[in-house]
This record gives structure tokens, C-alpha cells and sequence, in this order.
């Protein structure tokens, strides 16, 4: 793997595998998270994903795509830490399954070039009818999150611990940000994000570097630069002094409970350990003990956050078992921070986790989305360090990561009086 | 072993079966640090009446689900317990036709294969453990009732089917799992979770004569008798229903329109079928038909649009839906196109653009294990095998996809499910 600065505020990280079928190109431009951009990003890449100048219309771009094999060339909008990373993840079956002599990765960096750099227009600006439609859609897409009971607890949760927090934005922005985004407004922002955003170019797959860089080169040749834009800092804070409680009812026959805690300790290797062995593999305590052993739900996980401090716990319970729930949730972490737990559990979390890592470099997409979520925190941590990291925890550390964590919100999503 | 060579796909698989009746093949992938298998069944929801020992028996709805969440008790305590402690992931999953086991690792694959096949053959059941995963179970029911996709999905097949299991949710009712015993799982157990009837596919940098190894050393010698299954007088086209419709708490009108189609015996004519059946729906709805992209730019459709082909035991239907504020004029649009290009024809140039992009996406599918791992399971259990698409891909024409246009997706064999919005 290697990485270098193409132009200024521009990177680009090279990594060569013979072993995929495919090969995966991303341009990724990453800027701190702003209730009052958030939206404007994500739509803008929505917009321009609808055409280039050259191929102007869904019709003509995916003529191209088909054309390139059954190309992919689409955008991507991501919350890592603080910071939101919008931009078109590409793909294109590798040179050995083409016909002798076909070759498609310049004319998929070209396409994906055009496609940040040279979208289609009318009289110079954004087409009007792309924003209005995908600005339609994006708002249909942040509605419909209600549909998925799981994912939208889990929204609300975080957006109820971190109101007033950048963490507290959705990826997508809000409804209402949406809604009131103009085709100039999206225009001129699209100029400046441009001109002054972080971007980050990736390759992963079989051609050589060389070829790749001059590819990259001539498509990216009109990118304006005026700098300055770096992705920002993610801010840590305590939990408050009494945990907040929000209750929400919808018309469902599963109550979502989730819990999120603040984890105050700089030992993230421990921090990480602890939570994978709390909610995050399959045979965790809240696994074993709050739906095996208790019957008290059909899924109970955690989540960490790690560079914002966050843990979160989703479950799917009965709605009569709320307190039952939450209590069994506690007492599972509470065992931890009592040191209570069988040596298998822990070989198992840390196995998992390292398992986990080891598997990044088996997939482009994930080796994409690690390197993509390192430079924009600024880390130069390598999967191999991780993994240094994770061998040498201790139990006491686990202990004291345990200890360190603080509860901040309860959400719970119950079903209409009078439905059981 | 025996090793076959798949030039054009850049793959390995070695095969045999072995004197049990049990199919192993290993797909051979260097440089990969992770390794997967799959222990697979050919029992899946719609198995629901079978003989066994001469009787014909009826088990209850979601008797195969249910017997996957039990398998993994094992009479020392729970095999996930054992998988985990090696940091495996490892799940399952029960489908129509299939009940499947699988396990991913990056370290200690051949212990942990050895507890897979373990845990799968040897059914181990008690009374108390059976009735505690009611509750469990109930709750899994209760959360994709909430699920307005499987809802659509469901009411769909209502509409389709008259009498077939198909119409039957996998996981059954909250009612219907109340009727299972130890007994019952150990009846089916003994029915269908025997080497003939199952198969094993391993993915990774692997040595292939070790996996057969493992699984002749843990497996039985013989397996029992072939079962008979019954799924029902065989239905016409005719759907049962044109129109189902549902409230739910969701933002916009969620629909699913079928085509009933012709139901395919076995062999590479099914696969054949299949990958026509993906043409069509890329040919009439995908991304770059020209109906999508028209139904797109006037709003009435988003990118929630999509839809597939799918041949169960005697039931074969092309479903297509999505989010839309006018679903019956999407459905009545598709409808329509599927008559044009099937009596009008289809553009040269636009069949060939499509061509092109389903064969890049079938070798993009390799990238996935446990895309690769399903492939060939499902060829197993329906006679064909999976890695010979591009062969049988060369061999469809258009006049293929235009015939099963105009015969399979008419207004007469189908039927729209609808999921709108409360209030």
C-alpha cells in the first residue's frame, strides 16, 4: 500500500491485489460535520451522479456503464466521526475476464472524473430538474427511515444523546435542510466544496500504479484548488449527570429499546475489547445472557464508536419487558467492570476482533472504507497495529475500560395504547 | 478429489461424492486470509408434508426454521459457544428450499468445520429447550411482522398461490410453532438431514482432500432413504388473488407485483431459465431499460425499484417492486412494456448493452463467498453446476428473452401486493 499527496489537499492510496474480481476506485472529498452542509452534501453527489456533461442523462450514463462491462459508478455518502465523507465509489470487472486487448479502467477514472468535475449543466449551473428530483428523493429516503424499526431506534438514540453535537447530524442531513436547498444555493456550494475540500483517491486491484496514477492525472487534470477545507477534530463528552429518557410510540408489534453510554477511557484498545465482549460478537454477554439465558429479546447487540466515545446498545424486546431489559443490559456490563467472565468469553471477543481485522484485506470495500476512515481521523494506525494492540490487553484493563463507562440515554420505541 | 478448471472465470473447484451420497466441493481461493463453508440442506419452509417410514406426514408451519434455531444445541451445551471462542462468525439461514449452515474464520478452520458438520448431523433436543425457543422464535415473527418488505413479499405470494406452500412464512406463525415437539424436530431431523440430501461447499485457501477427510470421519456411512415430498396438485397460472393491500407505519405506498410463471423441472434448462428470466427483468426494469429511466426522471419511480426471477419446487415467479406514490400505474407500466418488447421485439443494440453488463455482474458476484457458496449449493440441489454460466449464458438469445417476456409476464398471471401508509 502506498500513499501520496497528488496536488494540494489531494491523496491518493494505491493498493495492488490480483485476487479480486473486480477493481474498486473511490473519490471521497471529507469535511467536518455541519447541521448546515450536511444536507447540501449529501444531495450534491445525488446530482451529480445523474449525469456528466458528456454523457448528460441516466439514459446515456448507464449505456456507458453497461457498455464498460456492467460498470459500477455511484455516490456514497458517509458520517466517520465528526466528519462527513461524500463522493462515487467505481468498479469494473478486471482486464483478465475482457476480450484481448479491451481495457476499462481509464474510460471508468475518466467517467468518474466527469462526474465530480464536469456534471452536467444548463447555462453553466446544475441542472434544475436533477436537483429537484433527487431532492425529492432524498427527502423520501430520510422519511422512509421510519420503516425500518431497528435502524430509526437507533438513529433516534443517537440523535437524542448528541442533540447539539456535530455527532448528532445525520449522514443525510435533516428533512427539513433538505427541503429548503435551492439548485443556486446547491451550485455555489458545489464550487467551493470543489475547490477547497479534502479529497481522497483510492484504487484497489490488478493494474499497475503507474497506470493508475496517469489515469487519475488526466481525470482529475480540472480539479480547481483553492484549499483550505480539512476534515475537523471529533469531540469527546461526558455523559450528564442524570441519563436522559426518551420514549417514542409507533404503531408495532416489537419494542426497540437502546441504550447509549459515554466511554470516557483513552484506552480504546481495552475500550474495544470490552464492548465486543459486552454486545459486539455472537456468543457476547448481552447474546448469551439477554436472549439466550433470559429469553428477554430476539437481538441484543452494542456498537462502538470509537473515535467519538460512544457505545450503543439495540434490542428487539416485548414491550412488557422494558424493565427487565434495561436491568439485564446494566448487569451485563456491570459484570465486566466486576471482572466477571469466563476465559473462553474473553479469547472469543479478542479472536472475533482480530478475525474481524484480519478479513479487511479480503475485500476491496473494506480495505476502501478503513483507509478512508483513517485519513479523514488523521491516524496513521495500520491494521497490523490494531491487531498489536488488541493481543496486549489485559483483563485488568477490560476492568478498568468497564469502569469507565458512563450511561446516557435510554430510547425506547413502544407500540400505541391498547395493542399489546 | 477431482479438480475442474473454470478458465474463463479464473477458478478451481475440487469435487466428489462421497460413498455416503454426500456432494463436497472446494473452491479453491489463494492468498485469502479468511475460509468459509456451508453445510446445506434441501429442506426449507415449503417441505411442510413428507412420508417417512411409509406415513405421510403433516408438520406444522415453520418446522424447518425452528429445527435450524435448535441444531445448534449439542449435548455438551451449544456449538455458537464453540465457534465463538475461535473467533468464527457463524449463522443460518432457512429459505423456501434450503436450510443452511455456515461458518467464517480466519484461523482453526478444520476445528471448526468439525464442529459445524458435528452440531448439524447430531440432533440433540429437550423438552425445555424446545418450548424456550418459542419465546425467541415469537419474538423473530413478531419483528419481520413489523417488516413492511416481508410483509409485501408475503401477501404477494397469498395472491400468486393457491394451495402451494409457497404461500406459507418460513418461520410460520406464532401459532403454528406452538404445535412443535422434540419429536417433530427429530422426525425431520431423521427425514432430511441425511448426506445424500445435503451438500457441503468450502471457499478458501484450503486443502480439498482434508475437507472430504473431515467430513467421511464425522458424517454417517449411509444416508437413509430418499423422501417423498408433496407441495400439492400443481397450480395453473391463474393467480388466486389479483390485489392484496395492508396499513402500515410507513413513509410511502410500498408495492410487489408477480408474474406467475411456468414452473422449471431441474438440470442446466433451469439455470438456462434463470439467467433468461434476469435478462428480462433487465431488459424491462433495470437501471438502463428505458423504462426506468423514463419512470425516474417524471418522479413516479425512485432507486428502490428492482426485481428478480425466482424457480422454487413447483413454483417459478418474476416479482418487481418498490416505493412509489402511483404504484398501480408502475405496475400497469411494466406490465405494458413486457407486452411491447415481448410481441415488438427488443433493440439489437440495447439487448447487447445489457449483455455486456449481466455478464460483468455475474462475474462480480465471484468476489463474495458467500455469493459463490449459494451459487453452488443451489446448482447441487437442482442439477446443474453453477460455474458453467458462461457457457449456458452464450447459448440465450434474444428471441429467448422476448419469448419469456411475451409468455411468463402478462396481465393475466399476475397480481400486485400493496403496503400504504396508515391514516
Amino acid at each position: 500500500m502506498t500513499r501520496q499527496m497528488l496536488m494540494e489537499n489531494v491523496y491518493f492510496t494505491y493498493i495492488p491485489s490480483e485476487k479480486f474480481k473486480t477493481s474498486l476506485l473511490s473519490a471521497q472529498l471529507a469535511v467536518p460535520l455541519r447541521r448546515e452542509t450536511a444536507a447540501q452534501n449529501a444531495l450534491l453527489v445525488n446530482v451529480l451522479s445523474r449525469g456528466t456533461a458528456r454523457c448528460p442523462d441516466m439514459a446515456s450514463l448507464n449505456r456507458e456503464l453497461d457498455m464498460l462491462y456492467g460498470a459500477h459508478l455511484g455516490p456514497a455518502v458517509r458520517k466517520r466521526g465528526e466528519n462527513q465523507v461524500v463522493g462515487f465509489t467505481a468498479t469494473c470487472i478486471d482486464d483478465r475476464f475482457l476480450p484481448p486487448g479491451e481495457q476499462l479502467l481509464e474510460k471508468l477514472t475518466g467517467l468518474l472524473g466527469d462526474m465530480l468535475c464536469d456534471p452536467a449543466a444548463e447555462g453553466g449551473r446544475l441542472v434544475e430538474a436533477y436537483v429537484d428530483s433527487e431532492r425529492a428523493n432524498l427527502a423520501d429516503l430520510i422519511r422512509s427511515d421510519v420503516n425500518d424499526k431497528r435502524s430509526y431506534a437507533n438513529r433516534r438514540l443517537v440523535e437524542a444523546m448528541c442533540a447539539g453535537e456535530p455527532f448528532g447530524v445525520s449522514r443525510m442531513g435533516s428533512l427539513e435542510d433538505v427541503e429548503c436547498i435551492t439548485r443556486d444555493g446547491l451550485d455555489s456550494h458545489y464550487h467551493t466544496l470543489l475547490a477547497q475540500g479534502r479529497l481522497e483517491l483510492f484504487y484497489c486491484g490488478s493494474a499497475p500504479e503507474g497506470r493508475v496514477l496517469e489515469a487519475l492525472s488526466a481525470a482529475f487534470a480540472r480539479l480547481p484548488r483553492q484549499g483550505g477545507l480539512e476534515p475537523g477534530p471529533t469531540v469527546c463528552r461526558p455523559a450528564p449527570e442524570a441519563v436522559r429518557v426518551v420514549d417514542e410510540e409507533m404503531d408495532v408489534t416489537q419494542g426497540k429499546l437502546c441504550v447509549g453510554y459515554r466511554t470516557m477511557s483513552s484506552d480504546e484498545y481495552a475500550t474495544m475489547l470490552m464492548e465486543t465482549m459486552f454486545g459486539g460478537f455472537s456468543s457476547s454477554k448481552l447474546f448469551l445472557n439477554v436472549r439466550e439465558k433470559l429469553s428477554l429479546c430476539y437481538y441484543a447487540s452494542s456498537a462502538y464508536q470509537r473515535q467519538k466515545g460512544l457505545l450503543t446498545v439495540s434490542s428487539g424486546i416485548a414491550f412488557e419487558n422494558y424493565s427487565r431489559a434495561l436491568e439485564a443490559i446494566e448487569a451485563q456490563l456491570e459484570a465486566i467492570r466486576q471482572g466477571e467472565w469466563e476465559e473462553w468469553e474473553l479469547q472469543g471477543a479478542r479472536s472475533s476482533l482480530l478475525s474481524g481485522l484480519r478479513s479487511i484485506e479480503d475485500s476491496a470495500w473494506a480495505l476502501e472504507d478503513f483507509v478512508i476512515s483513517k485519513a479523514v481521523a488523521g491516524s496513521s494506525e495500520t491494521i497490523s497495529e490494531l491487531m498489536e494492540g488488541i493481543e496486549a490487553v489485559t483483563g485488568e484493563r477490560i476492568q478498568e475500560a468497564a469502569k469507565a463507562v458512563r450511561p446516557d440515554t435510554v430510547y425506547f420505541l413502544k407500540g400505541k395504547e391498547g395493542r399489546a | 478429489m477431482t479438480a475442474i478448471e473454470y478458465p474463463r472465470l479464473g477458478e478451481k473447484v475440487f469435487r466428489r461424492r462421497l460413498d455416503n451420497g454426500l456432494e463436497v466441493a472446494v473452491v479453491s481461493k489463494p492468498h485469502y486470509a479468511k475460509s468459509y463453508a456451508m453445510f446445506a440442506v434441501r429442506y426449507g419452509g415449503m417441505d411442510l408434508r413428507f412420508q417417512l417410514d411409509g406415513i405421510w406426514r403433516d408438520t406444522p408451519a415453520g418446522i424447518a426454521h425452528y429445527l435450524e434455531h435448535k441444531m445448534f444445541d449439542t449435548e455438551e451445551g451449544n456449538a455458537l459457544q464453540e465457534l465463538a471462542k475461535n473467533g468464527a462468525v457463524d449463522n443460518a439461514f432457512t429459505s423456501n428450499s434450503v436450510t443452511a449452515y455456515y461458518v467464517q474464520c480466519t484461523e482453526k478452520f478444520y476445528e471448526n468445520l468439525r464442529i459445524l458438520l458435528r452440531f448439524v448431523s447430531v440432533p440433540y433436543f429437550t423438552q425445555e429447550s424446545v418450548e424456550k425457543e418459542q419465546g425467541i422464535i415469537a419474538q423473530e415473527i413478531r419483528m419481520v411482522e413489523d417488516d413492511p418488505d416481508w410483509q409485501v413479499y408475503r401477501n404477494l405470494m397469498t395472491c400468486l398461490y393457491a394451495g402451494s406452500p409457497v404461500r406459507v412464512p418460513v418461520a410460520g406463525t406464532v401459532e403454528s410453532i406452538r404445535r412443535i415437539t422434540p419429536q417433530t424436530l427429530y422426525d425431520c431431523h431423521k427425514a432430511f438431514y441425511t448426506p445424500a440430501n445435503m451438500t457441503l461447499v468450502c471457499v478458501g485457501d484450503l486443502d480439498p482432500e482434508r475437507v472430504a477427510a473431515e467430513a467421511e470421519a464425522i458424517l454417517p456411512r449411509q444416508s437413509g432413504p430418499d423422501v417423498l415430498r408433496d407441495y400439492g396438485q400443481e397450480e395453473g397460472r391463474e393467480p388466486a388473488e389479483r390485489e392484496a393491500r395492508m396499513g402500515m407505519e410507513v413513509s410511502m405506498p410500498l408495492f410487489l407485483a408477480g408474474y406467475k410463471c411456468s414452473p422449471q423441472a431441474g438440470g442446466e434448462p433451469l439455470l438456462r431459465q434463470s439467467i433468461i428470466g434476469d435478462m428480462a427483468c433487465d431488459v424491462l426494469f433495470g437501471e438502463s431499460s428505458p423504462l426506468y429511466t423514463r419512470l425516474y426522471q417524471e418522479g413516479v419511480i425512485n432507486s428502490s425499484l428492482g426485481g428478480n426471477f425466482d424457480m422454487l419446487p413447483g413454483a417459478s415467479y418474476l416479482y418487481v417492486g418498490g416505493e412509489t406514490k402511483e404504484p398501480r400505474r408502475v405496475f400497469e407500466e411494466i406490465t405494458a412494456q413486457a407486452k411491447r418488447l415481448g410481441e415488438g421485439g427488443i433493440s439489437e443494440e440495447f439487448y447487447q448493452q445489457v449483455r455486456r453488463a449481466s455478464y460483468g455482474g455475474m462475474i462480480r458476484s465471484l468476489n463474495s463467498f458467500e455469493n459463490i457458496a449459494i451459487s453452488l449449493v443451489d446448482g447441487r440441489f437442482r442439477g446443474y453446476d453453477a460455474y458453467r454460466f458462461p457457457e449456458v449464458f452464450e447459448t440465450v438469445t434474444k428471441a429467448d428473452v422476448e419469448a419469456f417476456l411475451r409468455e411468463e409476464v402478462t396481465a393475466g398471471h399476475a397480481a400486485i401486493s400493496l403496503v400504504e401508509p396508515l391514516g
